[in-house]
């Protein structure tokens, strides 16, 4: 398809403008993190600092123990996520490959609750766990994170379009129902759980809103709760929160530049999630 | 090791895939099994590698009824009709796969692998992954992928389908040479009538899940034993010609033509279909004559020629010498020898020389 260039023009300058509305927010954080206290509220706004102040950041470290929240974040998001890939590959290869009563109503159910919104499932949840007795406990972090019906879903289709052939051939090859799935399946699912898993791991370093409902005690927190020590009574030390905020962000900033590929190909398998 | 069906039947919800199939496969042959599409081969396969369980019969590998053993079990190497490699896995590692789920070492896995990679003449590809190899060095692959653990008994489905014309005319050939090589049991699955003449031991002719013929191809071609085993084999197919008989001795009407024709055969039967394949019938002149026409088409294929010949309401075709000089639009004399004439029952189709014999159960022998 050939495109006039002043088409072509039109669509670059839409992105640019979109992605400088995207960055700002970013512009903005890190040159407030970089300022000294009278700068941060100062009008006309001020982009670049008079002075960077870098100690800013050892100064939020100081604020809260920050080293405990990140090392919670870390076991948080990296057991929810190995435990979703495991729950994930085995449910979507049952409602693909195995026969059993019941097993596209029980499907039809799974993707039924995928309409519900989340947030309607936060009390419900909140109750349960507390009838189990795991609120604030990791157990309440982590385990209701570690299945996702899309996530099952998303395989299953994955898994249904590799040729029925190709389970024969395995089968007569010498492999059981389980060393099929192992050496088989997951391997040629790799692409699609590798995206799955990479917006499971955003979505778990970013997760806000269960932590703070399911968790009181300090050792319990999570980094993005954590970020809320630098709202006092006094008021927001804006300067300390951006410094620890971008702190929190940079290994997702990392993980997206390394595996960008596959978060693009996400999110476009998804519509716009993510 | 010797493969016996014994009344082997497969039902799916309202079909019998395969019906009462019994039948022995010999130590070492190569059989083909060929029909039409949907008839029951892929079908029969599945049984016989154990991915289907029977709804009735039994399988016998040697002495031991496999019948109820799971596919993992049976010592058998599968080639599939879309080759079905492992996508993710190098030609080795596709070639290895098999022995490594039977924990065999690293090492020795990696040495047989390379080993059946140079018999299929594929050597030079194993550090590549399936996509990136042709049909026919795909093909290569699934075979040495299936023969690797020293199966007792290889299956193929359909193996060639996918291949253009010449390469799959190299293939069978390759196919043939690599089973004699490793002597091994083989049941290939065709719907290509020449691909089964060419290559196999025997062929077993089946038609909605019934077994027709089992018998060596020439003598399936020569000697079919119904009507539908002769119009299946041959190309261009045989020439059906229903013929009444007359008050004249060996004397025969043409059904719609007031022509008669002369049989040596004297067949105690009003009506009777006579079977004549085109490479038998030849030109010739009015005594020596069977039948006369009119030439209505005329083709060259390579180096035959092929004509149709419209004899009233009857059109035969017809292969004859090229060298012939004959045109669109003439009448000429057509003739055949009396030996190659084949007469079937009009109602079910039996040829009539042969009995009711079927093959298969002829085939099958006792054991115990
Ligand atoms: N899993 C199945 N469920 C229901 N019917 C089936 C199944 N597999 C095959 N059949 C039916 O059984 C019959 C035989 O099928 P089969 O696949 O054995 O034919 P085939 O001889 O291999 O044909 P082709 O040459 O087209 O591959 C067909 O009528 C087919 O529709
Ligand atoms: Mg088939």
């Amino acid at each position: 398809m050939v495109k006039s260039a002043l088409s072509r023009t039109t669509i670059y300058i839409l992105l640019s403008l979109g992605a400088v509305l995207m960055l700002l927010p970013f512009v903005w954080m890190i040159s407030t993190s970089l300022k000294a206290p009278n700068e941060v509220m100062a009008m006309p706004p001020v982009w670049v600092p008079s002075e960077w102040k870098f100690e800013n950041f050892t100064e939020a470290l100081k604020v809260a123990p920050f080293d405990r929240y990140f090392i919670n974040s870390v076991i948080v998001t990296i057991v929810s996520t190995i435990g979703e890939l495991i729950t994930t590959i085995l449910a979507a290869y049952a409602f693909s490959r195995i026969q059993f009563f019941g097993r596209d109503i029980a499907f039809a159910v799974l993707l039924g609750t995928m309409m519900v919104p989340s947030e309607v499932l936060l009390i419900p949840n909140f109750v349960t766990l507390s009838n189990l007795g795991w609120i604030d406990t990791y157990s309440a972090l982590i385990v209701p994170w570690t299945a996702s019906v899309f996530a099952i879903f998303l395989l299953r289709q994955y898994f249904l379009g590799i040729p029925k052939e190709l389970s024969f051939a395995a089968k007569v090859d010498g492999c059981s129902e389980f060393k099929f799935l192992w050496y088989v399946m997951a391997p040629l699912a790799k692409p699609a759980l590798i995206t799955v898993e990479l917006l499971k791991v955003i979505n778990s370093w970013n997760a806000f809103l269960w932590p703070i409902i399911v968790t009181n005690s300090q050792e319990l927190r999570t980094l993005p709760v954590g970020l809320s020590a630098f709202t006092t009574e006094a008021g927001i030390k804006y300067e300390l929160l951006m410094a620890a905020s971008s702190m929190v962000i940079f290994p997702m900033l990392i993980l997206f530049f390394i595996m960008q590929k596959y978060i693009v190909a996400g999110v476009a398998r998804t519509g716009l999630k993510g | 090791m010797d493969v016996y069906l014994d009344n082997l039947t497969m039902e799916f919800q309202d079909i019998k895939a395969v019906d009462r199939l019994s039948t022995t496969i010999k130590d070492g042959q190569l059989v083909s099994l060929l029909g039409p599409s949907g008839c029951g081969k892929s079908t029969t396969l599945m049984l016989l590698a154990g991915l289907y369980k029977p709804t009735s019969g039994d399988i016998y590998f040697g002495e031991q009824n496999v019948t109820k053993l799971d596919a993992e079990k049976r010592e058998i190497g599968m080639v599939f009709q879309n080759y079905a490699l492992y996508p993710h896995l190098s030609v080795l590692k596709n070639i290895m796969f098999p022995l490594r789920m039977q924990k065999v070492p690293k090492k020795e896995a990696k040495e047989r692998a390379i080993e059946m990679a140079e018999l299929v003449q594929i050597g030079h590809l194993i550090d590549r992954k399936p996509g990136q190899l042709s049909g026919g060095q795909q093909q290569r692959v699934a075979i040495a992928r299936a023969l690797v653990k020293k199966p007792k008994l290889l299956l193929l489905d359909e193996p060639l389908s996918n291949l253009d014309a010449r390469l799959r005319l190299e293939m069978r050939e390759e196919i043939r040479r690599i089973q004699q090589e490793v002597g091994i049991t083989a049941i290939f699955v065709t719907h290509d009538q020449e691909e089964a003449l060419s290559i196999s031991d025997r062929v077993m002719l089946m038609k909605n899940g019934i077994l027709q013929q089992d018998s060596p191809p020439q003598d399936m071609y020569r000697n079919p034993i119904n009507s539908f085993t002769a119009s299946f084999l041959g190309n261009p197919p045989i020439n059906f010609i229903k013929v009444t008989k007359t008050d004249q001795q060996g004397k025969y009407k043409i059904m719609n033509s007031s022509q008669l024709i002369h049989l040596a055969k004297d067949i105690d039967m009003g009506q009777i279909q006579l079977g004549l394949r085109p490479e038998n019938i030849y030109i010739t002149n009015k005594e020596d004559a069977l039948m006369t026409g009119e030439v209505v088409h005329l083709e060259t294929i390579g180096r035959d020629t092929l004509i149709r010949v419209k004899i009233d309401d009857v059109t035969i075709r017809a292969l004859i010498d090229p060298a012939t000089d004959i045109h669109v639009g003439e009448r000429c004399h057509i003739g055949i020898k009396q030996e190659h004439i084949r007469y079937f029952n009009i109602e079910n189709g039996a040829n009539l020389e042969r009995g009711n014999s079927h093959d298969g159960q002829a085939n099958m022998e006792k054991h115990a």
